[in-house]
This record gives structure tokens, C-alpha cells and sequence, in this order.
């Protein structure tokens, strides 16, 4: 089984980069929780404070963001990504997206009330 | 050892058909069939007053400056950076480098030494880059992909201790021939190789797997001159070789470790490979230098709207974001990476628009650490090229100049794509290197005592490029590449991320090129 897995992610991921390792997307992510998703992953771009930064471009603030207040946008745009936003799909299990979703949407100055589940990630998936 | 299973032998031959297999799958997508570059390209001359703006100064945007410029255009360029190259670039010591959060880093390398955050390879195909940097002068020395006596390595074979590239290509090789040879004498090839050729593949197999008078990959002067003595043969009274034992077909598959050695077979990754001597950058640097004054520095575009006549480009200093400022031109080349671009405001039609915003770039990190001597080569006797582990820092490269040299060193101390790479981005600089020399010192015990400096780079945190490289997949090139490339009234695009050599410094060239060749058709012919 493991062998079988080794062997098509080599001969599926390497043409699509210049990069030579043998597997690009690596070991899946194994943290759970919300903030555990948001401080391994998220906070990448959109950093620690979720205030986001600019450069040439920007990483919006995920703190105090009106946007936030619909979780079905939120969700889409983990799941699907949009500019330069990759899409997670690949990368989180139906638990981490909800879970990440509910912290971003319960910390940061946001207070939004409703929770995603993981049967509405799922539902992203279809 | 026994004989295989059917059902595992076909496993075997998967496996080893890999790259073949492989090379086919990308040759049908159109990936490995080499670059476009059809040597110089030569533009007759455009209509007077003829004039393109050009929006970023990293390979795409130069190469199709020298060349408009070269043909009789009036060029301008407007960098964000206040050194051209874009993602062509070296850190040196004495270099300061802020990452989106704040995080500066103030590199320490000691002269000569450096570290290529982005690009570091040219294959010898890349004919493109090639003749850029060449026209530039600038010097190439040998890029060493696979050497045999650098390591791979997994916490989960062998004991976790690293093993010589050597030898697990050899035991591989050999282990695999022997199944093929036996399975060959039981007749159990009949339906794929007449009785004709199975002398000839017998004999191939002996050959390309050092088996020995039996067909048998064992312990021997045979497998030995592949993988290695214990005791190597010398001169004099002390001459006898003692060859050293083969690792168990069991142990090598269980360790993964086979997969590691494949990455020279890649069609971009064979021999000959070249990297510019003192750096990547100073590819870019001497493009930059060529340009001159035709490119304007340290600004940030912030708008772009084309009309009937032209483009304008709307900017601010990228330092203070001081007055708005505009740049015009009939034309206009621009080569911001999308996820960039996807924010600025840009009046162009929904195809070229969704295909911007459908394209993000890959997360990469490398990290580079300088240490007080070359261990790797004086304990350990490895002469450039890369270590693979399965360890989060995947790649271990060491520099590829000044072998013997009595001075310091730096490794690329880790490189990597994927989920490690967006676990490194979200932590800060120094914990990124610190991850780099924890997994280093399971391979190089030397690494403790040893290391000195490190500069780490995480792409989705460069300010300027928000990602390493265009994430395509298949699907979304279906929809949205002749759209991404097409001319939109008065604008085009180039970069990598325009080409099918992602992430390749050729895909920015034969982008760039066959850009301005499709622009400068519509210019000469309205």
C-alpha cells in the first residue's frame, strides 16, 4: 500500500514545478484544532496577528474583517482559494477547515456567531 | 532469496520503469520536450514613436527590454525592487533582506559565499537563459545534480543512519536485475521476450545490475565496484580489496529510500547542468546593467488602464509610498507575478482577468547556513551536489565552488516544496534555520559544533513575489493559459508563470519572447 502511494505521487508531482523532490506535497498536515491549523498554516500570510501585511501586494487582516462575518465565504475561500490565495482542499481534513474557519471567526476582534461544520466543508467537496 | 511474487515483481518493474513511464506522461502534456528557443530572435525595426512599458525588471521583463529596445522600441521599465532580477537573486553577506511581517534578516556569509533563495540550475537545454546570460558574460561552472557519495536519508531505514547514494542505487540496480534474471530462467518473461532475446536481456541484466556468474546480487568484487568496498584496493603489500555486503532487498524498500534516487533521470534535472559563478544574480544584475537608465527602481504599480491609444501605469516609491506618479506607453509587457497583479486594478477583459485570479503561486523555502569549515568535504569527502531525507528540510545541497578550499562553507540547508514549505513560511526566520540544523545534524553530526550564520527564505513571504511559482494544475491550464498569454487590447503577459516551464528561468525567456514576438507582429501590422 505505502509503496503504492510513494510511486504515484512520483510520477505525478514532479512535472508540474522545477522541483526535484520526489513528493512536493509532503507528510499531511497533522495538526487539530483551530488555532493549531491557523498558527502552522495560516498565519504564514496572513501572520500571528492576523493583521496580514503588504508589499508589492497584500495578505488581507483576517482581524476585525467584516468579510468574515459569513462563514460560507470564509469556508469557500480556504477550500477554494482566489487569487493569491492558494486552495487548501488538498491540504486539510473537513475537521481543520471547519475548525480554522470557527477561530478566524471567534478571534482577532471578530465575534461572528454561527458555526461551520465539517458536513458544510463536505459539502464544498461535492 | 526467494522468488517474487508475480504480483510484487510487477511492483518491481513499475518501479523501475519510473522514469520512463514518467518521461512518456510528460512528453503527452507537453512538459518534457525541451525548451522553445530558437536562438536570437530578430524584430525589423517598428513604426517611429513606437513604445512599450514594462512592469517588473526579473528575467521576462529584461530579456523583452534588450530586445524591443535592440529592434528600435522605446522601452521603460518599472521595478519594485531596487535591484533588477526579480526572483533571479543571491543574498551575500552584507545584504539585508525584510520578509512581509517585518522579519529582517542582515545576511553574515563571508565573502564568496552565497545563497540562490530562487532559481539556481540552468540545464544545458535551457538554451534560452543560456544565451542570455552568456551575451552578458557572465560565467558558468558545472551544477552537480547527483553525486554518487552524497546521501539519502530517512529517520525510518536503516537505523535512521544516512546511506551513500551509491549504495542504494547499486543495491537497487542489483537487487531488481537478480529478480528480472530469475524470473527470466523460470520462463516466467515467455509472453514479453522470445527465447531469442532472453540471452540478450540476461546478459543486460548482468551488466546493468553487477550481478555476478550466477545472475546473483551478492557480496563480490561485482556489486562492490558499483557500491563500494569495505576496504578499497591500494598499492603495495596492502593492495587487497574486501568488498562490502549488499543491503537486503527487504530492508532497501521498507526504508523508502529508492525513491531518492531517481531526481537525475528527470529530463531538466540531467547532465550537463550550469549555475552562473558568484551567483544566480548576477545574471539579473548584469541584464540590469545592460538596461541602465531604462529602468526606474523602487516602484510600486498601483494601477493599470489601457484606452484606445495606450497604457498608463499608475505607481508609488516602493519605499515611503510617496505621490503617485504615471508611466505611459502604446504597449504595455507586464510581468507581475499574479498573485500581485490579481489586486491591481487593470481594465482588461474577464478571460485574462480570471485567469489572473485563478493563479497563485507554490509555497518554497530555502535555507542557507554558513559553517566555520567544509566538513562535508573534509570529513566526508562530498563534492557539491544534493542529499535528499525524508525530513521536513528534504533537500541538502552543498555549494558547488571552491572545493578544497580551506575556508568556510555554505550549504543550501534546506530546500523544500508542499506542506513543509507552508509550515516553514508561518514560523519566523530563525526557527526556520533552526528546523534546518536540527534536521541536518541526523545526517551531519558536524552540524552543531560547525555552524556559524543562516538566512532563510520563504517564498510566500517575499513582498515582491507573494510565492515561488505559478501553482498550475492540468485543468486550470485547460481553461485559463491561452487566456493568461493572449493580448488584451494593448496588454500582455510574461513570466514562468506564463510558460509551460514553471518555475523554470526558460519559461521566462521563451515567454518574454514569444510575447514580444506576437506584439511586435500586431505592431508592423495593424
Amino acid at each position: 500500500m505505502m509503496r503504492k502511494i510513494i510511486l504515484a505521487t512520483l510520477l505525478m508531482a514532479l512535472p508540474a514545478s522545477a522541483a526535484d523532490t520526489p513528493d512536493m506535497r509532503g507528510a499531511p498536515f497533522a495538526m487539530q484544532g483551530g488555532e493549531a491549523v491557523y498558527r502552522g498554516v495560516c498565519q504564514g500570510c496572513h501572520m500571528a496577528d492576523a493583521k496580514g501585511a503588504s508589499g508589492a501586494g497584500t495578505y488581507p487582516a483576517l482581524a476585525a474583517n467584516p468579510k468574515l462575518a459569513e462563514s460560507g465565504y470564509v469556508l469557500y475561500m480556504v477550500m477554494n482559494g482566489h487569487r493569491g490565495m492558494p486552495p487548501f482542499r488538498g491540504h486539510f481534513t473537513n475537521a481543520q477547515v471547519a475548525d480554522v474557519v470557527n477561530f478566524v471567526r471567534s478571534h482577532f476582534g471578530n465575534h461572528y456567531k454561527g458555526k461551520a461544520t465539517e458536513a458544510d466543508v463536505q459539502a464544498l467537496r461535492q | 532469496m526467494t522468488a517474487p511474487s508475480r504480483r510484487s515483481l510487477f511492483q518491481m518493474i513499475g518501479v523501475v520503469a519510473g522514469s520512463a513511464a514518467m518521461y512518456h506522461a510528460m512528453t503527452e502534456l507537453g512538459y518534457a520536450e525541451g525548451s522553445s528557443f530558437e536562438g536570437p530572435i530578430k524584430l525589423s525595426r517598428p513604426p517611429a514613436g513606437s513604445s512599450v512599458l514594462i512592469l517588473g525588471a526579473g528575467i521576462a521583463g529584461m530579456v523583452a527590454a534588450m530586445e524591443l529596445r535592440d529592434a528600435g522600441y522605446t522601452v521603460q521599465v518599472l521595478e519594485y525592487n531596487g535591484r533588477p532580477g526579480g526572483r533571479n537573486w543571491s543574498l551575500y553577506g552584507g545584504d539585508t533582506y525584510t520578509e512581509l511581517g517585518g522579519a529582517t534578516q542582515h545576511v553574515q556569509f563571508d565573502p564568496g559565499q552565497y545563497l540562490n533563495p530562487g532559481p539556481w540550475r540552468l540545464p544545458f537545454h535551457h538554451r534560452g537563459i543560456l544565451h542570455y546570460a552568456r551575451r552578458m558574460g557572465v560565467a558558468m561552472e558545472p551544477f552537480i545534480q547527483v553525486n554518487y557519495n552524497a546521501y539519502v536519508h530517512s529517520p525510518n531505514g536503516y537505523g535512521g543512519k544516512p546511506q551513500r547514494y551509491r549504495k542504494i542505487q547499486a543495491d537497487f540496480h542489483g537487487h531488481v536485475a537478480e529478480l528480472l534474471a530469475k524470473s527470466t530462467r523460470q520462463n516466467a518473461l515467455d509472453q514479453a521476450v522470445s527465447k531469442e532475446d532472453r540471452e540478450i536481456l540476461m546478459q543486460a541484466l548482468q551488466a546493468w545490475g553487477a550481478l555476478d556468474g550466477n545472475y546473483e546480487y551478492k557480496k563480490g568484487v561485482a556489486s562492490s565496484m558499483r557500491r563500494g568496498f569495505d576496504v578499497d584496493p591500494g598499492g603495495g603489500i596492502k593492495s587487497v580489496p574486501v568488498p562490502s555486503e549488499p543491503s537486503a532487498l527487504s530492508d532497501l524498500l521498507r526504508s523508502g529510500l529508492w525513491s531518492a534516487i531517481g531526481s537525475g533521470h528527470n529530463y531538466e534535472l540531467q547532465s550537463t547542468i550550469f549555475q552562473p559563478r558568484g551567483g544566480m544574480g548576477t545574471i539579473g544584475k548584469a541584464m540590469g546593467a545592460n538596461l541602465g537608465p531604462l529602468i526606474e527602481y523602487n516602484c510600486k504599480v498601483t494601477d493599470i488602464r489601457q484606452d484606445g491609444e495606450g497604457v498608463t501605469a499608475t505607481y508609488v516609491d516602493s519605499r515611503n509610498d510617496g505621490a503617485p506618479r504615471t508611466a505611459r506607453a502604446q504597449w504595455c509587457l507586464c510581468t507581475i507575478p499574479t498573485p500581485i497583479l490579481a489586486q491591481i486594478p487593470m481594465n482588461v477583459g474577464a478571460p485574462m482577468k480570471a485567469a489572473i485570479d485563478q493563479l497563485p503561486y507554490l509555497a518554497a523555502v530555502k535555507v542557507g547556513l554558513q559553517f566555520k569549515r567544509r566538513f562535508w568535504e573534509e570529513d566526508e569527502q562530498i563534492y557539491g551536489g544534493i542529499t535528499y531525507t525524508s525530513l521536513p528540510s528534504t533537500t541538502i545541497s552543498y555549494p558547488m565552488w571552491d572545493y578544497y578550499s580551506a575556508g568556510k562553507g555554505v550549504l543550501l540547508g534546506a530546500y523544500t516544496f508542499g506542506r513543509p514549505a507552508y509550515l516553514a513560511a508561518a514560523k519566523s526566520p530563525q526557527e526556520r534555520i533552526q528546523d534546518a540544523l536540527r534536521d541536518g545534524a541526523q545526517i551531519h553530526p558536524q552540524y552543531p559544533a560547525e555552524y556559524e550564520n543562516g538566512v532563510a527564505v520563504a517564498w510566500h513571504r517575499v513582498p515582491w513575489a507573494m510565492g515561488c511559482q505559478g501553482a498550475w494544475t492540468e485543468e486550470a491550464r485547460d481553461q485559463h493559459y491561452n487566456n493568461l498569454c493572449a493580448l488584451d487590447g494593448r496588454i500582455l503577459l510574461a513570466s514562468e508563470h506564463a510558460s509551460r516551464l514553471p518555475g523554470w528561468q526558460e519559461g521566462s525567456v521563451t515567454s518574454a519572447l514569444d510575447a514580444i514576438t506576437r506584439l511586435h507582429a500586431r505592431v508592423v501590422q495593424p
